[in-house]
């Protein structure tokens, strides 16, 4: 191994890369857009769910109740309907997600037998948001309830009984407020990681072949190892720039609280992207065609990296069989480690396992990629 | 006319039936995704860990703690003796949630006053944490109703006039149990269709540059729209195959059911595709090499998966983003796909979506036919 022919070929696939400024853009926009498009975009907390509602009665307790829909943040009371018909439209139809119906002789029933109930139709379709929809509409529901409660008590001149037999009093750690873009966005850093790592590189060998450069590269004294290391580097300088895009944006233009040591994420970062750039070159050794690579780059990373590390969807809710494959997706630790730096501030001992995990992956991949190129021309 | 585009789609089609590679690839990936996706994609929430600690032991906490087991949301695995085990438990992730019942918790309750429980949670992922303490305020909830019921039944303690309460009564349509799976499936539908299909239409011209057998194709009698139809049309038979191999997966094997009408559908389709293709087009306009190709999926595709709605909710995102969202085709696919699996509306209903899209495709392909044709010269 000669340090200066991996120099020569880093040299020559940096000019590659600089010459050809469109791409360079590209991966330094990639970091760039994904943050914003995610951090933005894939917002899981729900606010101003669109309401219709239908008030049967037109009483100054439906109105009470109704009042308390439009002033909640999470509901925007969009219509007042006054028929099944018209309800059922504004559901079909999407324009509402939520209808409250108060039902004729709400204020009667109240007064009589102290019972009332008001229906909720809930757009179902979309079940996550559904199931947060008719939790938050249960507490409007509910907080209605206590006042009335707390109303006709004091008329009579009693003291409440109380109206919350078992009190629940929750507190939530590592991300107070429940902002699910502090959950979303450490994820993201793996995400963009995977995109740049794996899709650059898998073009790398498939474009020799291509453009029938590979003749000329077969030539050279090069060594196969020597190759993978020169044509690695650039591409590996390439990926930290983008970490290090990924992660200023998500301190200091999302505020995403950075509780543990940057070091950690650094060392974990150039861990995974290892592995990342490994599984682009060898998918690019081993598939000939530009278009092939890339597309098979595509699954191998990007997939799993979205769907199978935990980064939006947690792995304890998946089937176990699908369970069992997340513990062959690198990014699965990745993640890991990334939200267990951001939010709990852990450090190297409590990650001992997945950055183990990450390195012994590191290792194999950086193995089977040096012996995945052959210098034949079959 | 008609002539010349059949020569260009029997070579298309040639070409894909000498290539098993490229064949294997239309097929497999689409599969494979739809699989991983409606076993992945779920927000559902349930045996979510959970550390126990119970400093009361008295009849009452114990059946409080096991209407949180029997309730199949939560699974109680660790039982902790202090709560600092509690803490230990969420601090290294063995548990996402902690509750612990305080001593005294039965009297309490007995003396029909509040008594309150501690309920501590992993807020790391934001929307389990959020689900998981709603399910706690339900159970809880219910399990003290319950009780001070029993309560006054059992001390004879007349409440006078039974105490005002205001219910909630919820349906949920379309999706009664609200299985996120019916929601993801036939997402993944136009997801998967809009992601192939430019990549092999703007791929396939682009490499037909980079290789230089474009300009070979140009020096035949072929006109530039003949060539453009000739291109895509083959691109189009496919997404029509691919959504129906993904569609059927989704409905035979993940079991999502088709209320609505085919018929739409396939016209919905219909149109989506046409915007596709118009993309792909658009594309290998702006597109010298297959690498650049490959990377300007990034700057379109992503951002039109992420604002079509497919997971996240538009109605939750900023209003800047929001108007953008109307310049997405995926997102009154979706609208069109989603209704006609779920819901079973009509034209009557999705007719703003089909115009809109129809709109859109017939601007985007005028504006990709203009610049190709431009971009031969």
């Amino acid at each position: 191994m000669k340090l200066r022919r991996i120099k020569a070929i880093a040299v020559k696939e940096t000019l590659q890369i600089v010459r050809d400024p469109r791409s360079l853009m590209i991966a330094l926009l990639i970091p760039v857009l994904q943050m914003f498009m995610l951090g933005y975009g894939i917002s899981l907390d729900i606010e101003r769910i669109p309401v219709c509602a239908m008030d049967r009665e037109g009483s100054q307790q439906s109105q009470d109740l109704l009042k308390r829909f439009s002033a909640s943040r999470y509901f925007s009371v969009q219509k007042l309907v006054s028929n099944d018909g018209e309800l059922a439209h504004a559901i079909d139809d999407g324009s509402c997600r939520l209808g409250i119906v108060v039902p004729a002789g709400f204020s009667q029933a109240l007064n009589d037998t102290g019972r009332g109930t008001v229906q909720a139709v809930i757009d179902g379709t979309d079940s996550n948001t559904a199931n947060l929809a008719a939790n938050y509409a249960r507490a409007v529901v509910s907080g209605y309830s206590s006042a009335l409660q707390l109303r006709s008590v004091e008329r009579r001149g009693g003291h409440l009984q109380t109206q919350t037999p078992v009190a629940v009093e929750a507190r939530v750690w590592f991300n107070e407020d429940l902002v699910s873009r502090n959950y979303i966005i450490p994820g993201i850093v793996a995400l963009v990681m995977a995109i740049v790592g794996a899709q650059l590189t898998s073009l790398t060998i498939a474009r020799e072949w291509e453009r029938g450069t590979m003749e000329l590269l077969v030539s050279t004294p090069v060594k196969p190892l020597e190759l993978m290391l020169g044509k690695l580097a650039p591409y590996f300088l390439v990926g930290m720039a983008d970490a290090g895009i990924c992660l200023a944006l998500a301190v200091f233009w999302f505020e995403v609280p950075f509780r543990g040591a940057l070091t950690t994420l650094l060392f974990t970062t150039s861990l995974f992207l290892t592995v990342v750039l490994c599984i682009g070159y060898t998918v690019s050794v081993a598939i000939r065609s530009q278009v092939g690579a890339s597309q098979v780059a595509l699954i191998l990373t990007m997939l799993p990296t979205t769907l199978l590390s935990g980064f939006a969807f947690p792995i304890e809710q998946m089937p176990w069989p699908v369970r069992g494959v997340t513990y062959l997706v690198s990014a699965r630790y990745y993640v890991t480690i990334l939200k267990a730096v951001f939010l709990k501030g852990a450090g190297v001992s409590e990650l001992a396992l997945p950055i183990l995990c990450l390195a012994a992956y590191a290792a194999v991949l950086v193995l089977a990629a040096a012996r995945a190129f052959r210098k034949t021309l079959d | 006319m008609i002539r010349r585009i059949a020569e260009l789609l029997i070579k298309e089609f040639l070409q894909l039936k000498r290539d098993r590679s490229a064949r294997l690839r239309l097929l497999i990936p689409p599969i494979i995704q739809m699989l991983l996706f409606g076993y992945a994609a779920t927000f559902e929430v349930f045996n979510v860990s959970t550390a126990v600690l119970d400093q009361d032991h008295t009849q009452a906490s114990r059946s409080l703690t096991a209407a949180f087991a029997a309730s199949g949301r939560f699974k109680l695995t660790v039982p902790a003796a202090t709560r600092g085990e509690v803490r230990d438990a969420i601090e290294k992730g063995d548990a996402e949630v902690g509750i612990v019942v305080p001593p005294g918790f039965a009297e309490l309750l007995e003396k029909g006053q509040s008594s309150p429980i501690q309920v501590l949670a992993d807020g790391s992922n934001s929307n389990t944490a959020l689900i998981a303490l709603g399910y706690v305020g339900q159970i809880a909830g219910s399990f003290g109703q319950n009780y001070a019921l029993e309560l006054a039944q059992r001390t004879g303690r007349a409440l006078g006039r039974p105490m005002v309460n205001v219910t909630m009564a919820e349906r949920y349509w379309y999706n009664p149990n609200l299985n996120s799976r019916w929601f993801f499936v036939p997402g993944v539908i136009g997801t998967l269709t809009l992601i192939t299909i430019v990549n092999l239409t703007a791929f396939a011209i682009v490499r037909e540059r980079e290789v230089g057998t474009l300009e070979q194709i140009l020096v035949t009698p072929i006109r530039p729209i003949e060539f453009i139809i000739g291109k895509t049309l083959p691109f189009f038979l496919i997404g029509l195959f691919e959504v129906a191999i993904v569609a059927a997966v989704g409905m035979l094997w993940f079991d999502v059911p088709f209320v609505g009408d085919p018929l739409l559908l396939f016209a919905g389709t219909c149109l989506f595709l046409m915007s596709v293709l118009a993309i792909g087009l658009l594309i290998s306009t702006v597109c010298m090499t297959q690498q650049q190709a490959f990377a300007s999926n990034f700057f379109v595709l992503n951002p039109m998966f992420i604002l079509s709605g497919f997971s996240f909710p538009i109605s939750s995102m900023p209003p800047v983003l929001q108007w953008f969202t109307y310049l997405d085709p995926l997102r009154y696919f979706l609208v069109i796909i989603r209704s006609c699996f779920l819901k079973g509306v009509g034209i009557a209903v999705l007719w703003p979506q089909m115009a809109a899209l129809a709109a859109l495709s017939a601007s985007l392909l005028a504006i990709a036919v203009l610049r190709f044709r431009k971009s031969l010269d």
